[in-house]
C-alpha cells in the first residue's frame, strides 16, 4: 500500500524509511550518477568562495545547513523542516522562509547554491542546473557511520569545513558515550500499514548499536517493506517502536491500535515512538540512539 | 434441490475453517486449532483469536449481507441488475463511514461509524427506489446507480484528500475496493449486530417477494403490504450493507453474481433464494479473501479486485442476454 507520508519523505529525505522495496533497484544507479556529479563538483567547489545565498530543498540538508551555515548564509529551507513529525529543528526552521522544492520558486530566491537530496524531485534539480544554479545533492544516510561524511559534505558545500569538523567531533564523542554492551534483545519497528524497516537502514543501525536485534531484519527484509501483523506477533519482540499517528483518521494507522499489537506491547512493557529524530542522518539521531539505549537498559 | 442449503452451509463452513488456517505466519494445523480452542501458546492465541478469527467472521458476515441484499433487491425490483455495489448503496455507505471517521465522530462515539454508514446506505436505497419507480425499470435503475456511485465516490475522495492525515488520501482505493486485512474483534462487535439485525429483517421478506413475482396487484390482493415490504427492504439493506461497508469497504458484484448462480438451483423462488444467496455470498467473499492471502500474502490485495474480476464479465454477460431478450 502506498502511503503519502512515506512519499513525502521520499521526495525530500533519506531512503531509510522509504516504503518501496521495489524502488531499491534505483539506488545503485543513483549513487553512481551522484558519485560522478560529486567528482565533477568538488574540485571547483573547494576553490570557490563560500556561497552567500543557500537554499535547501531537502529535509535532511535543511537541518544540517541550519546547524552549519554562517549567519545570513542560509536563505530558505523546505516546508518539511517545520513539520513536527519529520523535523528535529522546527523552532529554528520557523526563522527561515519555507520553500516547496519547486524549481521556479527556488530560482526566484536567487541562490548561488541549492542543497538537495539524491531523491529530491529530480525534475526541479535538473531545471535548476540548466538555469545555471549550482546544486549539491547529498545521498541519504543508511548507517550511523555515514553521518560524519554527510556533515562534512554539507560543510564543504557551504564553505564551513571548520564548523563541520567540530560538529563531527561532537557527534562521534556523543555516539561513543552511548555505546551499549549488552546481548541483543528483540525489537520491532512498526509503522502504518504494517510497514517496517530491515537491514541496511538507519533505523536498523540504531537498533543494532543499542543492543537490539531488529525483527524486520531477522524476517529477511532489506530496506523497507511490510511485515504482516501475524508474523510480528509470533516474533514476540521485547520492544516495539511505532510512530505517532497523524491527526484525522486513517485505516493505515489503525493497525497501530490493533488489540493483538496492544497485547504484544503490554507484554513488552516498553514501547518507544520513532519520531523526527529517526528520519535523518543529523546529530539529532543521537537522541534516538539515547532513547533506545535507555529502553535496552530498562530490559535488564 | 432440497440439498442446496445444507451443501452451501457445508461449503461456507469449509471456507471459514480455511480462512482461519491460512495466513502469512504459516502455522501448523494442530497448533492453530489448539491455540484457537484451548488457548495454548500465547503468541499463537493472539494470531488465531485476535487476527484471523475477526477476519474470518467479517468475511463470512459481509459476504452473507451482500448476497442476501442483492437477492432481496432483485426480488423487489424484479430486475436482475440490482446489486448494492452497482446501484451505489455501498459507495454511499462508504461515504457515511468516511465522514464519521474524518469528522472525529467515530473516535468519540464508536457506534457513529456503523450508524453513519447505515444512514448513507439508507438514503441511497431510498433514492434509487424512487428514481427507478415502482416497476424498477432496468435503465433508470442502473443510471441512477451510476450517478449515485460517482457522486458519493467523488465526495469520499474529496473528504479523504482534505484530511490532515497523509495516509487518508491513499485509502480511497480501500473504500472503493474493500479489504479485510488487520481487522480486529472490536470491528466485529461494532458491525455484526447491525448485520444480523439487517439480515433478519431481509429474511422475513421471502413470502412477500414470492407474491410479488406475480405482479404488484396480485401481491396486494394476496394480502402483501407493499409499503411495509418496501420499508423493511430499505431498513434491512441499509443496516446490513452499511455495517459491512463501514468495516470492510465497498466490495462489489457479490450481490450480483451469487443470486444469479443460485436462482436456477432454488426454482427461482425468492423465499428460497434469500437464505441460499446469503450462504453463497458468504462462500464467495471468504473464497475471495483467502485468494487475496494466497496470491499476495504481504500486499493487502483488495477484495473488490477479485470479486470484480469475476463479477464484471458476468455483468456484461447479463446485459448481453437482456439485450437479446428485449430485441
Amino acid at each position: 500500500m502506498v502511503n503519502k507520508a512515506a512519499y513525502r519523505r521520499d521526495r525530500h529525505t533519506s531512503a531509510a524509511r522509504r516504503p518501496y522495496a521495489r524502488q531499491t533497484w534505483a539506488i545503485p544507479a543513483l549513487f553512481a550518477i551522484n558519485a560522478a556529479f560529486a567528482a565533477l563538483c568538488t574540485t571547483p567547489a573547494a576553490a570557490d568562495p563560500a556561497p552567500a545565498r543557500v537554499v535547501s530543498i531537502n529535509l535532511c540538508t535543511d537541518q544540517l545547513a541550519m546547524l552549519l551555515a554562517a549567519p545570513g548564509q542560509l536563505v530558505s529551507v523546505s516546508d518539511l523542516a517545520t513539520d513536527i513529525r519529520s523535523s528535529s529543528m522546527v523552532d529554528q526552521a520557523a526563522a527561515y522562509p519555507a520553500n516547496h522544492g519547486g524549481a521556479e520558486e527556488v530560482f526566484l530566491l536567487h541562490p548561488d547554491l541549492v542543497l538537495a537530496g539524491t531523491y529530491t524531485t529530480l525534475g526541479s534539480v535538473d531545471m535548476l542546473r540548466r538555469l545555471g544554479v549550482r546544486v549539491v545533492q547529498v545521498p541519504p544516510v543508511n548507517a550511523l557511520d555515514q553521518v560524519p561524511e554527510q556533515i562534512i559534505a554539507v560543510g564543504q558545500a557551504l564553505g564551513r569545513e571548520d564548523a563541520a569538523r567540530k560538529l563531527v567531533a561532537e557527534f562521534q564523542a556523543g555516539l561513543a558515550a552511548l555505546a551499549v554492551d549488552l546481548p541483543p534483545a528483540t525489537a520491532a519497528l512498526y509503522f502504518p500499514n504494517g510497514y517496517t524497516t530491515g537491514k541496511g537502514t538507519l533505523a536498523d543501525d540504531v537498533l543494532t548499536r543499542t543492543g537490539f536485534a531488529n525483527v524486520g531484519a531477522t524476517a529477511g527484509l532489506t530496506g523497507g517493506g511490510t511485515l504482516p501483523l501475524e508474523r510480528l506477533v509470533l516474533a514476540e519482540p521485547q520492544v516495539v517502536v511505532t510512530s505517532t499517528p497523524y491527526p484525522g483518521a486513517s485505516r493505515a494507522e489503525e493497525i497501530l491500535s490493533h488489540p493483538a499489537l496492544a497485547e504484544i506491547r503490554k507484554k513488552a512493557g516498553i514501547s518507544a515512538a520513532s519520531d523526527a529524530d529517526w528520519v535523518c542522518g543529523t546529530p539529532y539521531i543521537l537522541r534516538a540512539v539515547a532513547g533506545m539505549r535507555q529502553a535496552r537498559e530498562a530490559l535488564k | 434441490m432440497k440439498l442446496i442449503l445444507p451443501l452451501l452451509a457445508l461449503l461456507v463452513a469449509l471456507l471459514f475453517a480455511a480462512s482461519l488456517l491460512i495466513g502469512p505466519a504459516g502455522l501448523g494445523l494442530g497448533e492453530s486449532l489448539r491455540a484457537l480452542f484451548r488457548g495454548e501458546g500465547e503468541a499463537m492465541v493472539l494470531v488465531m483469536r485476535e487476527i484471523r478469527l475477526p477476519r474470518a467472521i467479517l468475511g463470512l458476515m459481509a459476504g452473507a449481507v451482500l448476497g442476501l441484499s442483492g437477492a432481496a433487491m432483485q426480488g423487489y425490483l424484479r430486475n436482475p441488475l440490482a446489486e448494492p455495489g452497482l446501484i451505489g448503496v455501498s459507495s454511499s455507505a462508504a461515504l457515511g463511514a468516511v465522514l464519521a471517521l474524518q469528522t472525529g465522530l467515530a473516535a468519540t462515539l464508536p457506534l457513529a461509524l456503523p450508524l453513519a454508514a447505515l444512514a448513507g446506505a439508507g438514503a441511497s436505497v431510498l433514492l434509487v427506489l424512487v428514481m427507478a419507480g415502482p416497476r424498477g425499470g432496468a435503465l433508470a435503475l442502473i443510471l441512477a446507480g451510476i450517478a449515485l456511485s460517482a457522486l458519493s465516490g467523488a465526495v469520499t475522495s474529496l473528504v479523504l484528500n482534505l484530511s490532515p492525515n497523509p495516509f487518508a488520501a491513499m485509502e480511497i482505493v480501500h473504500w472503493m475496493m474493500g479489504s479485510l486485512a488487520d481487522r480486529s474483534m472490536s470491528h466485529v462487535w461494532l458491525a455484526v449486530p447491525f448485520m444480523v439485525a439487517g439480515m433478519a429483517a431481509l429474511l422475513t421478506l421471502g413470502r412477500g417477494l414470492d407474491a410479488l413475482t406475480l405482479g404488484e396487484d396480485a401481491a396486494q390482493s394476496m394480502g402483501v403490504n407493499l409499503p411495509r415490504l418496501r420499508l423493511v427492504l430499505i431498513l434491512g439493506t441499509a443496516a446490513s450493507v452499511g455495517a459491512a461497508v463501514a468495516v470492510a469497504g465497498a466490495v462489489g458484484f457479490v450481490g450480483l453474481v451469487v443470486p444469479h448462480l443460485l436462482r436456477p438451483l432454488v426454482g427461482a423462488r425468492p423465499s428460497r433464494l434469500l437464505p441460499a444467496a446469503a450462504l453463497g455470498g458468504a462462500a464467495m467473499l471468504l473464497a475471495a479473501d483467502i485468494a487475496t492471502r494466497l496470491i499476495a500474502p504481504d500486499r493487502d490485495l483488495k477484495l473488490g479486485v477479485l470479486t470484480a474480476l469475476v463479477g464484471a464479465p458476468f455483468f456484461l454477460h447479463l446485459i448481453w442476454r437482456m439485450r437479446r431478450v428485449e430485441a
